[in-house]
């Protein structure tokens, strides 16, 4: 099956107009000795009852979480997903158009962008946002070259408490800029702050600090907030989660610069890792608008004094100005934008809010349990949004093993990133007492 | 038909979600975070489910899609998504899958992306690809970073990358932010790579050379060989912008014109959707010696069993917080696999044809810069209509009027009034020849009524918007 619709007869019509015998005649501009000689090779091709039950096939081979209870986060949120939102993202209109070249034939876009900046904006208690990055990850790595451009200063504090892809994605962004890198270690759960403090000095560029944390804990922003106002040219780049943030105070009111994170928790399927959206929002100061990455929409008039969007600021991008753009980004996350816009609206001003304190209590309800057990502690039980790090004596990947026999995933393996011991539970409004509660006794039993 | 904002929708106290009861026990919030940390307010719509049924709806309405009709951006290659893939997108077991689960448990998944990457090696004539780039510049920035760390591993220095004055400005700034200076070489007469100019550019400090092939004018660089061997000769590295493999597949690859490095958009040949601006996927695909430096982790497999290999120490890092964007994986597997070797192959001869058959019937009306063959899409220049007071942007605004979707538009940089035309292969003849007969109406409008084309567009939802007025009064959210 191919989607290639003129027939035969169509075909030979065009070549006699074009003045050519055979296709192949218009490839001659391609050397001969540079021409693949032989046929392609990749399968034949498959009808779609082959094709469906190919693909049929592959998933049965997966352990999806439709058949397992998942405790995984660490940056992927197993969240309810309203079923409005894939009847809406499904509309042709949203899904097969291209960037908003052509404003007025793109007007649905742009306004769902311009919703998104809107709500993003105030989600973080920020100024602006941006139409999206790639993901959350390279979404701190773009801010971390945004705010080492408006301080002028190359060394970049960054806790040890975000999340380590993160980390190393911000290394491989900023190393061809020359930019140092100072990780500061953990006290407990959170940041060391007196490291923090020791470290900081004129020549930083930027505080950077996750909100909740890697580990799930809440950083003492008020501390952090004090430290960066220290020095002028210091900003403070929080990495947040916007889940927390329907009832966590926004980042905007500790005097954050920019505010990134993963959106992917705002309505987007898991996809085991991607597309997700990286979200950025910063302050309405004419220094951080010239310096921001990637499309930014904006609302004005038509010729008859109407309102509607373009995108706009483009003179920051790379299509106008080439080297000089702030940013490569071109292609960003639409789709998974229209996606956050649509989950956003729909959850709202008080489900958002519900969502938040559900997934709160009820991975404090599991954290409790979980740290009366005797083989079993949690780390952070003082200091912790909706994801905890546990300790236990027994081998974590046993632990894990005897879980996913009873269909269950217990949360993530911390040796995965060589830096700490344990296991990192995450608790969404999806989970059930009933499933905690089978959680905390199977543990018991181990 | 304005569509108001889904905030003035409001009526404080309306809801739209649905959530169980809390079984756990309740706790008091303000207790638990502390004053400074609960946040006081959250000014969102408060809006039932049909409102945003509604408003959602009104706003998809306002725009134009694949599905709606004929999209030529040129380079952008926006051709028809097959609605099987988004069937298989979605199908629970490839779809709910967290990205830290074992790799035990997603055995399927990751022998379908190991076939994918397999696959695409073999299309573009690559020894390994990396799945990891969420989109092209995203592609091209990791592929510049493997160019970069490949030098340091063997401490050479080089700090220079050539840039074609026709490519895609993404080019450009993706070198800038792998922390190369740009080198931007001018094209020659036919719209080619200029090879005294090049040579000319060509040092010991030049790292590598950036080139779309066929070039952003749908042009194939025959000297592609001679321009491989200047700049292999000189040391440096040749990089290959896929966003035009369209019109190669199964004719040449990338890799037997001595390539090292490339990228392939997923989401312009293979099909997947734009979604409106992303999400996209930009693989990209290296020759042996490069191998090392691929971004972590790479996809491996020994005997019959899957895994991520994080063991690589001469790697880039990450680019990339997870695998990439695997949902457009699942959909570029499912176009390729749909295709076959031979569909692919077919569906360049296509794109072939029916960009030429385009450019046959619109050489005369409009002008046509290069007279060299030209592939899967043609650049023209509004040169002659803009003399009678019809700019390009004017009869692309037009377009939209005739309910059709406009191409690339002053681009490439090097044509004066540049319209680049890309229709893809899904096109028919009809839709092909009513794209055609509207430019022909169209720049006949331009000479009895120049008016009517430069106040377009007319029959739009809204008329020619003031980015003018955007960007000096930017209301980049309702706060504002």
């Amino acid at each position: 099956m191919d989607y290639v619709s003129n027939t035969a007869k169509e075909r030979e019509y065009m070549l006699e107009e074009i003045g050519v015998e055979a296709i192949e005649e218009i490839f001659d501009s391609i050397p001969k000795d540079i021409r693949l000689k032989r046929e392609l090779d990749v399968d034949e091709g498959l009808s779609e009852l082959e094709l469906k039950r190919h693909m049929k096939e592959i998933s049965e081979v997966n352990n999806s979480l439709e058949e397992y209870t998942s405790f995984l986060g660490a940056g992927a949120y197993d969240h309810y997903i309203p079923g409005i939102i894939d009847h809406l993202i499904s509309r042709q209109e949203f899904y097969t158009a291209y960037t908003p070249y052509q404003a007025e034939l793109s007007q649905g876009t742009l306004q769902v962008i311009y919703e998104y900046q809107s709500m993003i904006s105030e989600l973080t208690g920020m100024d602006i946002a941006n139409a999206s990055l790639l993901d959350g990850g390279s979404a701190m790595a773009e801010a971390v070259l945004m705010a080492a451009r408006i301080s002028r200063n190359d060394k970049i504090l960054m806790s040890s408490a975000i999340h380590p892809s993160y980390r190393e994605v911000a290394k491989t962004y900023g190393d061809p800029q020359g930019l140092e890198f100072v990780e500061i270690g953990l006290d407990g759960g959170t940041t060391d702050l007196d490291e923090l403090e020791n470290n900081l000095d004129e020549d930083t560029a930027v505080i950077v600090v996750q909100y909740p944390n890697f580990y799930g804990s809440i950083e003492d922003m008020k501390k952090i907030k004090k430290l960066k106002e220290q020095y002028k040219k210091v900003l403070l780049l929080v990495v947040a989660n916007p889940i927390a943030l329907g009832t966590l105070t926004p980042p905007g009111d500790f005097d954050a610069d920019i505010v990134v994170g993963e959106g992917q928790s705002l309505g987007n399927t898991l996809y085991y890792g991607g597309p997700y959206l990286g979200y950025l929002a910063c302050k309405n100061d004419r220094k951080f608008i010239r310096q921001m990455p990637g499309r930014i929409a904006g609302a004005t008039e038509d010729a008859e004094g109407n309102r509607g969007y373009v995108l706009t600021l483009q003179t920051r991008e790379q299509h106008i100005r080439r080297e000089k753009a702030t940013s490569n980004m071109c292609t960003n996350e639409a789709l998974n934008a229209t996606i956050s816009t649509i989950y956003m609206a729909t959850m709202g001003k008080k489900g958002l809010k519900e969502v938040a304190e559900q997934s709160f209590k009820k991975a404090h309800y599991l954290a409790d349990n979980i740290d009366e057990l005797e083989k079993f502690e949690v780390v952070n039980i003082d200091n912790y949004f909706h994801e905890f790090w546990i300790k236990t004596k027994l081998p974590v990947s046993k632990v894990l093993a005897e879980l996913k026999e009873k269909k269950i995933l217990g949360g993530l393996d911390l040796a995965k990133f060589k830096e700490e011991k344990g296991i990192l539970l995450s608790v969404t409004e999806k989970r059930t007492k009933e499933e905690l509660d089978e959680f905390v006794q199977l543990l018991e039993a181990m | 038909m304005a569509e108001r904002l889904i905030i003035d929708y409001s009526s404080p106290g309306r809801e739209g979600y649905s959530l169980p009861p809390l079984e756990v026990p309740d706790l008091d919030m303000e207790e638990q975070l502390g004053k400074d940390y609960l946040r006081q307010d959250l000014k969102f719509p408060e809006v039932s489910e049909v409102d945003v049924v509604r408003h959602y709806t009104a706003l998809s309405e306002l725009n134009y899609g694949v599905d709606s009709g004929i999209y030529p951006l040129g380079s952008c290659t926006m051709k028809y998504n097959p609605k099987r893939n988004e069937d298989i997108a979605r199908i629970e077991g490839l779809a709910n899958l967290h990205p830290y689960q074992d790799e035990k448990d997603v055995q399927g998944s990751l022998k379908f992306l190991f076939e994918l990457k397999q696959d695409l090696a073999e299309i573009s004539g690559m020894d390994e690809m990396t799945l990891q780039p969420a989109s092209g510049a995203h592609g091209e920035f990791t592929g510049l970073l493997i160019i970069r760390k490949y030098f340091e591993d063997k401490g050479i220095e080089k700090s220079k990358v050539i840039v074609p004055d026709s490519a895609h400005g993404t080019n450009p700034a993706s070198a800038t932010m792998a922390g190369f200076e740009i080198v931007e070489i001018d094209s020659n007469e036919e719209g080619m790579v200029d090879i005294e100019k090049l040579k000319e550019a060509v040092d010991d400090d030049v790292a590598a050379l950036m080139l779309t092939n066929p070039n952003t004018l749908g042009i194939f660089e025959k000297d592609i060989q001679q321009i491989a061997d200047i700049i292999h000769e000189a040391g440096g590295l040749l990089y290959y912008d896929g966003a035009n493999l369209n019109a190669v597949m199964g004719y040449a690859r990338p890799g037997d014109m001595d390539f090292d490095v490339l990228h392939l958009n997923l989401h312009k040949t293979f099909s997947t959707p734009h979604g409106g601006g992303g999400p996209g996927s930009g693989t990209v695909g290296v020759k042996e010696f490069l191998k090392p430096y691929l971004p972590r982790p790479v996809l491996d497999k020994e005997d019959d069993k899957y895994f991520w290999d994080y063991n690589r120490p001469k790697s880039i890092g990450k680019v990339h917080g997870f695998y990439g964007n695997y949902g457009v994986l699942i959909r570029a597997y499912s176009y390729i696999k749909t295709l076959g070797g031979r569909g692919l192959k077919k569906t360049t001869e296509n794109a072939v044809l029916n960009a030429n058959y385009m450019k046959n019937q619109l050489k005369e009306e409009f002008v046509l810069p290069y007279e060299a063959n030209s592939l899967h899409e043609f650049v023209l220049s509004g040169i002659k209509q803009k003399e009678k007071g019809g700019d390009t942007l004017h009869i692309a605004k037009r377009l939209l009027d005739y309910g059709q979707y406009a191409p690339t538009i002053y681009f490439p940089l090097v044509v004066k009034e540049a319209m680049m035309i890309e229709p893809t292969e899904t096109e028919n003849l009809e839709t092909l020849n009513k794209f055609i007969n509207t430019l022909k109406t169209i720049s006949k409008e331009v000479e009895e009524n120049p008016e009517l084309v430069k106040n377009a567009p007319h029959n739009t939802s809204v008329r020619k918007l003031d980015e003018v007025k955007a960007a000096r009064e930017p209301d980049l959210g309702w706060q504002n």
